[in-house]
């Protein structure tokens, strides 16, 4: 019970993260840098809240970063018709590198943190209550998230518009949409999602900074944004998964120790496998004969993604 | 001039990735003309500096001449830095299983590592090619398969002696070291395969019928089809032989550098291999040299009087922002020039899209 609390509580970081990138690649744009992007926000978070004794500046902080980033990606993209994987490698390194330079002087010391607030009522449900409502402020933002980026993406009229923008951008500009203003949009979005999740790492989950503080975390979230075929809730659900690898990596570490250490990469071969299954002929043959399990296993990435959509 | 133009797309992101860099160490509270000088002196002043800028710059090298096959095929081999580990870790085990003299020991602990590489590479390229998963994912991916891989083998099978210690392996026996002249720490045996390494990737990307095909199945896979330049076996041929330098590239870091396997035997340099190619446009005339600008800068940044994390994070800045830099002005002034890309300077064209090419 305890231990179902805790994973709802360490995953939440890239539960943002990866509804983030999702939001992004929806629209066509692949944020790469998301390892250094996470890192650097993670960074600035913490410092920014320690500096000004403010958990919402550090917040900012952490999302004003990660935009700036995904922006920079969506500009070279769209303006300078940059591949959107070079600049965002680049990025990766850079990020990294800016947030152990700039983040020297606040390393391993103490500073504000997100405080426990259970929510009254809710937290009184018997099973549910101490797991999901006995957290923070945080934890129920990103539950609000997730179901509310689906609802988006889903159900609404300008939730089809940014499938359309990542799907078939020219059909999508025939209609009158203007594709690489929701670019922009819908990136920088994603952008700040990621950052808040790199800031609520820094101030929630691990609290601090030291060097390289959220390291892999932004290349496991881009493999779970995979697994997760690109659907919020689903790859909510994958971020869930990698912290419960990672309690039971904890606990093995005493009987296995070579298993525990081996556990935390399993999100990549898994993104590897996920891949493998959604393009294979087999599961064509399968979803041909029974429609209904499409939705299940339905996980192709946007067709656009990566690419330049030009007007004229 | 036909140098001119690239050397004018450099030189000005250059004097802004200065002007960057001299505005962090202002920042950090050092004064930047005694920065660079000891960057300077630290990288090149002496043998010794000379001998470690060397050494960086030999595995450097060789991870960007591989990745110049595989991008100039038109694939985005992220995954060189897995392939620059499964280098290591093959060349690890022969220096561990097989005996013998110092020279037959660098025949064989090389031939490990090619095949380490190109295996690891091959493994991206089947995924790729039969699986349909795009080379980026499935390179990240098994990167990372390819470090937990190397943590299990150091503190499981291959554990020092007594306890087993996240710092590495026990040494290799001393004549699988490559041979070093006194007490400088580079190996011309070294310097001298990265050498080749380049030069054979010049020649054939630029006068063989393999690299010429290649290069078209790089631009165009469609056409490449129509021309019956059978793709499949192309883009594989590409992961091996990209694969196998940055295997070679790893098995330099555990025999002439580690002299052991440690958990990041490859020090990012196959992450630094692509930086260096994107700055080279994809050309392996310009490796060597920015390569070795690279490394002065890595081995430069450590004589830095600043903490150590901090000294090298500052050269890797300096590093981005130059790669930064060179990308946004070249596709700044390719707008300009209203070219939709300009040549020499664009990625080659790829389908981001998994399974893009269908």
């Amino acid at each position: 019970m305890n231990e179902l609390n805790t994973l709802i509580f360490t995953a939440t970081p890239l539960v943002f993260a990866v509804v983030g990138e999702t939001i992004s690649e929806k629209a066509g744009v692949i944020n790469l840098s998301m390892e250094g992007s996470l890192m650097l926000s993670a960074m600035a978070g913490f410092v920014i809240a320690f500096e000004t004794n403010s958990l919402l500046l550090g917040f900012l902080a952490g999302a004003i970063v990660g935009m700036l980033v995904a922006l920079l990606i969506a500009f070279s993209s769209i303006r300078l018709k940059l591949n959107q994987v070079a600049v965002g490698f680049v990025l990766f390194q850079l990020c990294v590198d800016l947030s152990t330079f700039l983040g020297n002087g606040h390393v391993r010391i103490a500073g504000p943190t997100v405080q426990a607030w259970s929510i009254p009522l809710l937290k009184d449900i018997p099973v549910i209550g101490p797991i999901f409502f006995e957290q923070n402020l945080l934890v129920y933002v990103s539950y609000l998230l997730v179901f509310g980026a689906w609802w988006y993406m889903f159900r609404t009229r300008p939730g089809l518009g940014l499938q359309g923008v990542g799907e078939r951008p020219e059909a999508a500009h025939s209609r009158g949409i203007q594709v690489n203003r929701l670019r922009y949009i819908y990136t920088g979005l994603g952008g700040a999602l990621i950052g808040i999740g790199g800031a609520s790492y820094s101030l929630s989950v691990k609290i601090g900074w030291s060097f390289q503080h959220t390291r892999n975390l932004g290349w496991i979230a881009l493999a779970i944004v995979i697994f997760g075929g690109w659907q919020p809730i689903r790859a909510a659900m994958g971020a869930y998964l990698f912290a419960g690898l990672l309690t039971a990596a904890q606990l093995l570490q005493e009987p296995l120790p070579d298993l525990a250490q081996v556990l935390p990469t399993i999100p990549f071969p898994l993104m590897i496998l996920t891949l493998v299954v959604i393009y294979s002929d087999w599961l064509r043959r399968l979803t041909d004969r029974f429609p209904t399990l499409r939705a299940v296993f339905a996980g192709e990435p946007p067709t656009a993604i990566g690419t330049v959509f030009e007007t004229d | 001039m036909s140098w001119m133009r690239p050397l004018g797309r450099v030189l000005i992101p250059i004097v802004g990735a200065m002007a960057f860099a001299i505005l962090l160490l202002l920042l950090a509270g050092a004064n930047p003309f005694e920065a660079l000088g000891l960057l300077v002196e630290g990288s090149v002043g002496s043998a010794a500096n000379l001998s470690d800028t060397l050494t960086a710059w030999v595995t450097m090298v060789l991870a960007a001449a591989g990745l110049v096959v595989t991008f100039r095929a038109g694939l985005w081999n992220i995954g060189v830095e897995g392939q620059v580990i499964a280098g290591s870790i093959a060349a690890a085990f022969a220096a561990r299983t097989i005996e013998g003299p110092v020279a037959v020991m660098i025949i064989l602990t090389m031939l490990a590592g090619l095949i380490g590489g190109g295996l690891w590479g091959l493994l991206a390229g089947t995924l790729r090619v039969y699986g349909k998963v795009n080379e980026i994912f499935g390179g990240l991916g098994l990167t990372f398969v390819a470090t937990s891989l190397t943590t299990y083998l150091i503190i499981g099978p291959w554990k020092k002696a007594g306890v087993a210690s996240t710092g590495g392996t026990d040494p290799f026996p001393r004549d699988s070291w490559l041979p070093t002249i006194g007490t400088l720490r580079v190996s011309i045996v070294a310097v001298i395969v990265a050498a080749l390494a380049v030069v054979a990737v010049y020649f054939m990307m630029r006068g063989t019928r393999f690299g010429l095909r290649l290069k078209a199945v790089g631009q165009n896979l469609r056409s490449a089809v129509l021309f019956g330049i059978p793709n499949k076996r192309y883009l594989l041929l590409a992961f091996i032989i990209g694969g196998a330098l940055a295997g070679l590239a790893g098995t330099i870091r555990v025999t002439g550098f580690h002299h052991k396997l440690v958990p990041t035997p490859s020090g990012a340099h196959g992450y630094l291999g692509i930086l260096i190619v994107l700055l080279a446009g994809f050309q392996a005339k310009w490796i060597a040299p920015i390569a070795f600008f690279f490394a002065a800068i890595a081995v430069g940044a450590s004589q830095l009087p600043l903490q150590m994390e901090v000294d090298s994070s500052l050269g890797g800045i300096l590093r981005g922002v130059l790669v930064l830099f060179v990308l946004l002005f070249g596709g700044w002034q390719a707008r300009r020039a209203g070219a939709r890309l300009v040549a020499d300077a664009a990625p080659p064209v790829v389908p981001a899209t998994p399974g893009g090419e269908g």
